[in-house]
């Protein structure tokens, strides 16, 4: 598998897309957003831009399969230190009513 | 020669994996002092200059570009824009770095520094009262009190120290790759540490496109608009 070079027009796309990702974030950061949406609107352009470096700046989107299984490791673990805390934290209040 | 390659790469995201799972770490604290404490988290958040911490982030994102250039003109061959790429990428993390300073020092005079770090200066910022519009000041949503403001700035302080901790590495090794690029020991055959580099500042970036949001942006909404 040889080298993939990633064409200077592809890294220019996504250095705009970053810029406007940026630019949406503060402004949705000042509109008060029913249900608590603010926090989940923040985060969806945060990991999309996020997903835009790894995939084009990072080269994994032309990288082998082996990178991608690695990064994925870090994701599942990750979802495992959240997901165990936050069982633990949001049924707490179980124990101390139940007593 | 291609196999050495990928091993370098290979290398550099297992490494980065575990500076995932490190940062993974604050994150998680400040997930759950954020969901204990929302209406200090959202009034210490208000205090933050947005304006520094958006012009920052577009700063970093510049770098990332320039630094995905440098990649580029390595792999095509192009010595000059190569050097040139670096030197921007290396002033723009510094950029940010200076930016970062400035808001620190604002912090110390605001007396937002947690706990007693500092001496002569331990944590106690002065509350704002009701109409006061004084910036210096704190301004406080109901139900906030201040030992669960000063927990925002320990965990502030932890996960933007830490970022820059990262960038003044990454900025040593920019200097580094300076140094060889001008050599001329990067070419289109063997260019493994320019990529690897780069590897680490797009991460940094990264880590710093989530503590955006995060610490400077969740309680803005909240404000009274005018």
């Amino acid at each position: 598998m040889s080298e993939h070079i990633v064409s200077v027009r592809v890294y220019i796309t996504i250095f705009l897309v970053l810029l406007v990702g940026t630019a949406l974030t503060v402004w949705a950061a000042f509109v008060d957003f029913p249900f608590g949406l603010n926090t989940i609107i923040a985060m969806t352009i945060a990991v999309t831009k996020a997903t835009f470096v790894v995939l084009y700046f990072m080269h994994v989107r032309y990288s082998s399969r082996l990178i991608w299984v690695i990064l994925g490791s870090a994701f599942f673990w990750m979802a495992i230190l959240f997901a165990f805390t936050f069982a633990d934290y949001v049924t707490r209040h179980r124990l101390s009513t139940g007593m | 020669m291609e196999q050495q390659r990928e091993a370098g790469t290979l290398g550099m995201w297992v490494f980065l994996v575990t500076e995932i799972m490190f940062f993974g770490g604050m994150f998680l604290a400040y997930t759950l002092y954020r969901t204990s404490f929302p209406a200090a988290f959202a009034s210490a958040s208000n205090h933050l200059d947005i304006t520094l911490g958006a012009v920052n982030t577009g700063v970093l994102i510049l770098s990332s570009f320039t630094m995905a250039m440098a990649v580029y003109f390595t792999q095509v061959g192009k010595s000059r824009p190569q050097i040139l790429c670096l030197v921007l990428t290396l002033i723009l993390g510094l950029t940010f770095l200076g930016i970062k300073a400035v808001e620190y020092h604002s912090k110390y005079t605001d007396r937002l520094i947690p706990g007693h770090v500092i001496p002569g200066a331990e944590f106690g910022p002065a509350v704002a009262h009701e109409g006061d519009t004084d910036p210096h000041k704190l301004h406080l949503l109901e139900g906030a009190t201040l030992p669960q403001v000063e927990m925002f700035y320990w965990i502030y302080f932890a996960m933007t120290g830490m970022h820059a901790l990262h960038m003044i590495i990454g900025a040593g090794l920019l200097t580094y790759l300076i140094i060889f690029a001008m050599k001329g020991r990067f070419d289109p055959e063997y260019h493994s540490p320019v990529e690897v580099i780069g590897l680490y500042w797009h991460f940094v970036d990264i880590v710093w496109i989530f503590l955006f949001p995060l610490l400077y942006l969740l309680g803005r909404h909240l404000l009274e608009h005018h």
